[in-house]
């Protein structure tokens, strides 16, 4: 690359021309020219924006299909080895970080901008420097162009013109050539920058979400209730330190009358070097309504029961009642083989089953021969835990005791400096897209020559609303020059 | 009177105008044009009532929320925005033929929420407990409605441009009916232009509450993931008007496209795939 671009400096500067001939010269500088411009013009292409849209639209399907993030283990066991490593390498198990992907929203902003260059300095033109001369070269690219003859002087009819135009559209800019007047005026010139806005704000936004993962981070904790936390999990396993803790006060879940949940609530306290933090102590979080402390913000998100469970476990005519424990989510190995471990358990059962009434528990049980299956016992109601042993293969019969609770809340952390940014891209965006869906840039060009008066206008979108617009304005100046005439 | 009852008025009616704008199409009489409209307009005022009544209703048993809430309440909305669309279509550029491609969608998801799906007002899960869920749920959807709008128009495109490449030119009975080619892709812009900056609100709004839930204003999400599809689609539509060779039955083609992605977002994410957006799953 040096030594061509020296000469191509060189050359530039009168220097001796290195090449033999000015023929190879410039055969060697076109060759660098069309390959660079054929490179530029790629960039710029519609026709990159298309194929990347659909592009992007068509490849993120694959994401929606296929597992993200920890593959739940039975998707594992059903696909193939073969199939397995291939998505493994080809990154389909986090599309959307892959190489791949990032690379072709690397493209679609290269591509924005590289348009978005083209075209900026003519609309910057159109404009900072309007066509302020009505010459016949304008009028026959607009359609629409009326004329009409005006008595008087032609600086009478000027001023009508003028002051027309300021009040039916915008204040014109008045030029006088040769005796001739020409005035131009517009409106809302500016709405031609809107779809750059929209073009920028998606830059906007793409930056907020690279702060976001640079400077923040989104973890997870659970919190015993009565205990405090001062690190939290991150989604990639790191240890993050708060610099400050958390303590969980209390954590309770409300229902509906139909036994669905109707709030998940914890009482949380934030304390700094081990005291409470004035408005930070008992705060209440629930769904929807998170709690944030020095840019750190946590977000109920799930809870659990890490208390121990009773039960005894008899054979099936009730006999030989043995106790037995099982500490929170934790599974224990029964005395034929199978291991036993709590799905959920309630107080009180009546608000799932109304005939029903006392403790419930339900477990899972894996069998010593690779079965497993999931049943509800209860505490009041022995004869059905003994009627399901008895229907599936008379193995011991499980009878819930109770529960001595101690609940924890799940907690999601989040600490996102990027998102104000985010929220800045997408405001930029939505004034972009109304303004350049709904405002139009419009403009009216008057001639004032040898007694005839000549209007003509376009406008950036809807021509025919603004050819109404337009006729409206032709019929004004009308009645008002021939009101001039008159007197 | 209830909402029930005047939901199904409204199916009824909706299915009348249906009815009426067909025969319009197949006898050219403009009186019947007029009443399928008409018809229309009533259906549109019966199931506005019916919203608001449901929404009493649920206060009424203790446990008010706007009915946007499940698969039932939301495919209503839906159709209701539909008609609410298309009426605004009729009242500025009066192509009353229009409806004959539009009212079916309406009906459809009318039949399918009063036949098919759990009709029962149900308490508020803690995740939807947001005024965002108002905000989200009515952007998309009118958003979603002006694209089925498009995707009507795009039909009656295609429709007609096969008959006028055909050959057996303008004079064909039926077809003569429609709007000039050149319109109907003008009109099938503008309904995307409605649409797509409601889509974006509506993506927006999402994220915001996203993050306000859950400390995320983008995670990937299958129903996410497809709302970027269909914005994808439509940003190319957009796109397509500025480039040769994608004009017409292209631009046509890929509004039907996206208005088929646009009904998987909703409808195929919660029935096929997994995730954020369980509880708008039928039950």
């Amino acid at each position: 690359m040096y030594v061509p671009i020296m000469r191509l400096i060189l050359a530039a500067k009168g220097c001796e021309p290195i090449y033999a001939t000015k023929k190879e010269f410039e055969k060697v500088t076109d060759n660098k020219r069309d390959f660079l411009q054929s490179l530029w013009d790629f960039f710029c292409s519609l026709k990159l924006t298309m194929a990347l849209l659909i592009g992007l639209a068509l490849i993120s399907i694959i994401g929606t299909i296929i597992p993200q993030g920890s593959l739940p283990p039975e998707y594992v066991q059903a696909i193939s080895p073969a199939k397995l490593k291939l998505y493994k390498t080809l990154g389909f198990f986090d599309m959307y970080h892959s190489w791949w992907f990032i690379l072709l929203l690397y493209l679609l902003t290269v591509n924005l901008v590289a348009c978005s260059i083209k075209r900026l300095p003519h609309i910057w033109k159109t404009i900072n420097n309007p066509v302020t001369t009505f010459n016949s070269a304008l009028e026959k690219s607009l359609s629409g162009v009326a004329e009409f003859k005006h008595g008087g002087e032609a600086v009478v009819a000027k001023d009508r013109v003028v002051s027309v135009l300021k009040s039916e559209f915008a204040e014109p800019m008045v030029t006088e050539i040769d005796g001739d007047w020409h005035l131009f005026a517009q409106k809302t010139p500016w709405c031609r920058l809107a779809v750059y806005c929209v073009h920028l704000s998606v830059i906007i936004i793409f930056i907020g979400a690279m702060i976001g993962s640079a400077f923040g981070f989104k973890g997870f904790v659970n919190i015993m209730e009565g205990e405090s936390v001062s690190k939290v999990m991150s989604r990639s396993n790191k240890e993050i330190d708060l610099g400050f803790s958390v303590r969980c006060e209390q954590f309770s879940v409300a229902h509906y009358a139909s036994g669905a949940p109707k709030e998940f609530k914890s009482i949380l306290t934030v304390l700094e070097n081990g005291r409470p933090v004035p408005d930070y102590t008992n705060a209440r979080v629930i769904v929807n309504d998170p709690l944030t402390y020095k840019g750190i913000t946590f977000y109920q998100s799930s809870y659990g029961n890490a208390g121990n469970y009773f039960f005894t476990v008899s054979d099936l005519n009730g006999k030989n009642p043995v106790p037995l424990t099982i500490e929170g989510k934790s599974s224990v190995t029964l005395p034929d083989g199978s291991s036993l471990h709590v799905i959920e358990a309630t107080r009180d059962v009546a608000q799932f089953a109304p005939e029903l009434s006392g403790p419930a528990a339900q477990v899972e049980l894996h069998a010593a021969n690779g079965k497993s299956e999931s049943f509800v016992v209860y505490a009041n109601h022995p004869e059905l835990n003994i009627q399901h042993a008895q229907q599936h293969g008379g193995g011991p019969v499980i009878h819930y005791k109770g529960a001595q609770e101690r609940m924890y809340t799940g907690l999601q952390v989040a600490k996102d400096p990027g998102v104000e940014v985010v929220w800045l891209g997408c405001l930029l965006m939505v004034i972009g897209i109304y303004a350049a869906f709904f405002m139009s840039h419009r403009r009216v060009w008057v001639r004032i020559q040898n007694g005839v008066v000549t209007i003509g206008g376009n406008a950036s979108k809807n021509q025919a609303g603004f050819q109404l617009c337009l006729d409206r304005l032709v019929s004004k100046l009308k009645s008002d020059l021939s009101e001039e005439e008159k007197p | 009177m209830t909402s029930s009852l005047l939901f199904n008025v409204t199916t009824f009616a909706y299915l009348v105008s249906m009815l009426l704008f067909f025969a319009f199409l197949a006898s050219r009489a403009k009186a019947l044009g007029t009443a399928g409209m008409i018809t229309a307009y009533v259906g549109l005022l019966a199931q506005t009532v019916a919203i608001a009544l449901r929404w009493k209703e649920s206060y009424d048993m203790g446990v008010g929320h706007a009915p946007l809430s499940n698969l039932y309440e939301s495919v209503v909305f839906f159709a209701w925005t539909i008609v609410l669309i298309y009426a605004l279509l009729d009242i500025k550029y009066k192509y009353r033929v229009i409806g004959a491609f539009v009212m079916p969608f309406a009906l459809l998801g009318m039949a399918w929420a009063q036949l098919g799906l759990n009709t029962g007002i149900e308490p508020l899960v803690p995740a939807l407990q947001s005024n965002w869920l108002l905000y989200h749920v009515i952007t998309c959807f009118l958003g979603y409605a002006a694209f089925a709008v498009a995707c009507g128009i795009s039909i009656m495109y295609l429709i007609k441009a096969a008959f006028e490449t055909g050959g057996n030119g303008s004079s064909g009975g039926i077809i003569a009916m429609f709007p000039p080619i050149k319109v109907l892709d003008d009109l099938n812009y503008r309904a995307i232009m409605v649409g797509f900056p409601l889509l974006t609100l509506g993506i927006i709004t999402g994220a915001a509450w996203a993050n306000y839930a859950w400390g995320t204003y983008w995670s990937w999400d299958p129903k996410e993931t497809w709302s970027l599809i269909v914005w994808f689609v439509y940003a190319a539509f957009l796109h397509a008007r500025f480039t040769r060779g994608w004009v017409g039955k292209r631009a046509a083609w890929l509004s039907i496209i996206g208005f088929a992605a646009t009904i998987f977002c909703y409808l195929g994410v919660n029935l096929f795939l997994s995730g954020l957006h369980s509880y708008g799953g039928g039950k």
